[in-house]
């Protein structure tokens, strides 16, 4: 029984770790825009969705004990809008200044939810979100079960709505856009403007996941937001295949799986005393592993269904 | 000897559609030779191919009597094939001076500044500001520098991606007795043209290219006449179709 | 205002400025913005460390370790770091030719190669806290005294020596890339690499001095960081993002802009510690990457794209 509730923990984790995905994939697998600071999107919806809905507390402003839902939506809202800023700054721009500026907000946020104690709490976070079904908190399996009913019918909404809009005629120019900018853009597409759009739906796509997971926890720290959740959640849409929002959820579960494992297995073989600096070996893993899919199967375990994408280099450059 | 052979060549950007669909020829030493043929016949991936800028996905090209199939741009220009690519053909950052300076590390170290020298003699318009930056040159004189950066190493071979383009007619005929007086020297030249009748009046041979197959080679003589030129460029795909 | 913020900022920009200039390089000829370069810095600094810790033991006799007045180090740290920046650069040449190589030959998209060097910096990071440890090391215990040096400024012999040295470098690879055949070969690799190849120059060949160039500054800088501070696994994550704010500051592919891109932000950010206070220091580069997003994309000394 014990398997069973951590099974559905582990479970309701990768969930969230899939929404965040599918978000990133609107924005990388969907349109090739690379976000280096995907954690720092999750964090301000996670903020956002606790500074809502906690309880009035002194030390801090507000909470202002809404509902979860009014929570999710302003994570998403809120999340959404810090996108706009971003790629209403960098999106016309070469490519790579996307990647340097998300990089650049992941840091100055970070900063943010350390330093502005009365919004965020500083270094020690904010407690006691609220939890959904918190009534039955005490039944672990019960509780748990129920929260991955509620991530995993969350994932399928979302799942869903995303394979709807990329088969609506939005999806099929957005894919245009990223093929070949200058054909769409002689269709009177306004490449700029798609672009910005596909990121800020992801961007609030990641928000939402951070108030998921937020209340699923309980509790939030600016050390939960750190450049090692991007980059996990990098590996995981590379190892499930980028484009494809099947391989999106697919590659959240095994990368979180290949986490957790390698984790206990570190735990299991290395002493107490070196077990901190043995946990740099999960990172070099997934570090290394990302770059040997880049090299040898781009296009991920579950390759996307059109094309395979020009942006993995199959074809010779002049 | 010929100076070029071309064997069962084919080309292109993507190994399962080859643009040039294994072409064979060859060049005589100190030959002109125009390779002609409708928009999109792969005249231009042709001799990008040949000189390494796009890749070579079968056949063979011999340089005299040595296999240079495959081969990286630079190492071609080290045997002494020279290529003028049609647009962003000089370094425009890059002072004049410095686009022919470069082009000099492959001439043995005691001719690098005559030879420099040389071209500038050869190409006046060039000497009057050599400092300045290659960018602020007209259209017709970037066509020389192109042409002097590529004379200065002295190859053997020099194929020219269409020279005339983009240039006016007055431009397109200062070009064209470039090439002529740099023919007249001894230099075998290969040269990709659109516009047929000054191609005409330089090369003693042509190839006719159409969708990537070699549909006529012949004396130029016999193409003064238009309408048989028109007919080749049309016939084969006709053909192909019917076929 | 206190003017010590001028020499403390100018000193910071010193490290920044060397590391953004190797940045600038392989960002303008290799195409891609490197997110392992900062790692390079710090892979410098501890291999550095490794060396000159095996010369003190090996010659403990010969006091590699005692101080060499007025400096707070012996002589085993300037002999280690010339071993320090050859296998630095051997690691980042190592690197291309496993990674960046091999995606670059399958005309793999710039951001493609992004993505890989950003996987790559997670690995190396995490790799050098495997093997160090993240307790942060040290050149020297010794303690300086900062001396007047005029202008109420303050500054200790040790960093009066980086600002040199780093004048010295800034100087010497300017008059490379300017006067030199390898510099107009990277030069016009930069611009156009295909038409490169035309006009005879190994592409290779510039993309591997640029590694050297590039993997040989990162070391100095993080040896002096290493040197001024104290050597951590992240202290080049850490300054990566003002290096990449320096690089863009100054213009992709100008050195002397690198160089004072990287002085301004270290001066800016030694400006904020004053006034603003020193837990937003790390927020600086991001302010100054958005204004010159904002008003300048092309940087102080970059040409329009």
């Amino acid at each position: 029984m014990e398997y069973l509730a951590y099974g559905a923990f582990f479970l309701t984790v990768a969930m969230t770790y899939s929404i965040i995905c599918l978000g990133l994939n609107v924005q990388w697998g969907q349109t090739g825009l690379f976000n280096v600071g995907v954690a720092a999107f999750v964090g301000v919806g996670a903020y956002t969705s606790a500074l809502l809905t906690t309880p009035e507390t002194a030390e801090r402003v507000g909470g202002f004990g809404l509902p979860i839902a009014v929570g999710w939506i302003g994570a998403a809202l809120v999340s959404a809008a810090v996108s706009f800023l971003v790629g209403a700054l960098t999106i016309r721009m070469r490519a790579d200044y996307l990647a340097i500026t998300t990089f650049g907000i992941a840091i100055a946020l970070q900063l943010c939810f350390q330093n502005l104690e009365p919004l965020t709490g500083g270094v020690f976070g904010v407690g006691f979100i609220p939890r959904a079904f918190a009534g039955v908190q005490g039944d672990a399996i019960l509780f748990n079960l129920l929260n991955l009913a509620l991530a995993g019918a969350l994932v399928l909404a979302i799942y869903l709505l995303l394979e709807h809009l990329m088969r609506a005629p939005w999806g099929r120019v957005l894919r245009a856009v990223r093929e070949d900018e200058t054909a769409a853009q002689s269709l009177g597409k306004n490449p700029t403007a798609l672009r910005l759009q596909a990121f800020v739906l992801g961007g609030g796509i990641m928000g939402l996941a951070g108030g998921v997971q937020a209340h699923f926890v309980g509790f939030i720290a600016p050390a939960n937001y750190l450049p090692m959740m991007t980059f996990q959640v990098w590996a995981m849409l590379i190892v499930g295949g980028s484009g494809n929002n099947r391989g999106a959820i697919l590659g959240a579960v095994l990368v979180w799986a290949i986490w957790a494992l390698s984790g206990s297995l570190i735990s299991e073989v290395f002493p107490a005393d070196q077990q901190a600096r043995a946990a740099s070996l999960q990172i070099v893993i997934i570090g290394v592993m990302l770059c040997l899919i880049l090299l040898w199967r781009p296009q991920g375990l579950l390759p996307e269904r059109a094309s395979v994408s020009k942006h993995l280099g199959n074809r010779h450059d002049t | 000897m010929s100076a070029l052979t071309v064997t069962g060549f084919k080309a292109g950007y993507d190994p399962d559609l080859p643009i040039v669909k294994g072409v064979s020829f060859a060049v005589d030493t100190g030959e002109a030779i125009a390779v002609l043929g409708p928009n999109g016949a792969g005249k231009s991936t042709l001799i990008k191919a040949i000189a390494g800028q796009v890749a070579c996905l079968g056949g063979r090209v011999m340089l005299g009597g040595d296999d240079i199939t495959g081969l990286r741009s630079h190492d071609l220009a080290r045997r002494g094939l020279g290529f003028v690519p049609q647009t962003d053909n000089i370094f425009t950052g890059l002072t004049i001076r410095e686009n022919l300076q470069i082009a000099s590390e492959l001439v043995a170290k005691p001719q690098r500044a005559s030879r420099i020298e040389q071209m500038f003699e050869m190409f006046p318009d060039l000497k009057s500001r050599p400092s300045e930056l290659a960018g602020a040159l007209s259209g017709g004189q970037r066509q020389m520098l192109a042409a002097a950066r590529a004379l200065l190493t002295d190859p053997p071979v020099l194929m020219l991606d269409e020279p005339s383009a983009g240039l006016s007619p007055k431009l397109v005929a200062q070009v064209f007795e470039t090439l002529r007086r740099i023919h007249a020297s001894g230099v075998t030249l290969i040269l990709v043209e659109q516009n047929v009748r000054a191609a005409l009046s330089l090369a003693s041979r042509a190839l006719v290219l159409v969708d990537g197959e070699l549909a006529h080679e012949g004396p130029t003589d016999d193409l003064h006449d238009g309408d048989r030129l028109g007919r080749l460029f049309l016939g084969r795909r006709a053909g192909a179709t019917a076929g | 205002m206190n003017p010590q913020a001028i020499i403390d900022g100018l000193i910071a920009g010193s490290t920044i400025g060397l590391g953004a200039i190797g940045l600038t390089l392989t960002y303008s000829i290799l195409r891609f913005a490197n997110f392992t370069h900062g790692d390079f810095l710090a892979w410098g600094a501890y291999l550095t460390l490794t060396v000159s810790g095996f010369l003190g033991g090996l010659l403990a006799g010969l006091g590699a370790g005692a101080p060499l007045a007025p400096f707070s180090f012996g002589w085993g740290l300037p002999v280690a770091l010339p071993a320090g920046v050859a296998v630095t650069i051997l690691l980042t040449l190592g690197l291309d030719r496993v990674l960046f190589g091999q995606l670059r030959q399958r005309g793999a998209d710039a951001i493609i190669i992004v993505m890989a060097s950003f996987g790559a910096s997670m690995a190396l990071r995490s790799l050098l806290e495997f093997i160090y440890s993240s307790e942060p090391q040290y050149f020297t215990r010794e303690l300086q005294i900062a001396q007047k040096i005029g202008l109420g400024m303050r500054a200790t012999p040790d960093q009066l020596l980086t600002i040199a040295m780093t004048a010295l470098l800034v100087v010497l690879l300017h008059i490379v890339v300017t006067r030199t055949p390898t510099g107009r070969a990277m030069r016009a690799v930069s611009e156009n690499p295909s038409l490169a190849g035309v006009y005879g120059v190994d592409v290779d060949h510039v993309i591997r001095v640029t590694w050297i160039i590039g993997a040989g500054l990162a070391c100095v800088a993080g040896v002096m960081s290493g040197l001024l501070v104290q050597i951590r696994p992240y202290m080049g994550f850490d300054l990566l993002l003002p290096l990449f704010a320096a690089a863009i500051l100054g213009g992709i592919g100008s050195i002397p802009g690198a160089m004072i891109g990287g002085l301004i932000i270290g001066l800016a950010e030694a400006f904020t510690v004053q006034l603003i206070g020193a837990e937003w220091r790390a927020a600086v580069a991001f302010v100054v990457l958005v204004l010159v997003l904002l008003v300048r994309p092309a940087g102080l000394f970059g040409r329009a794209a």
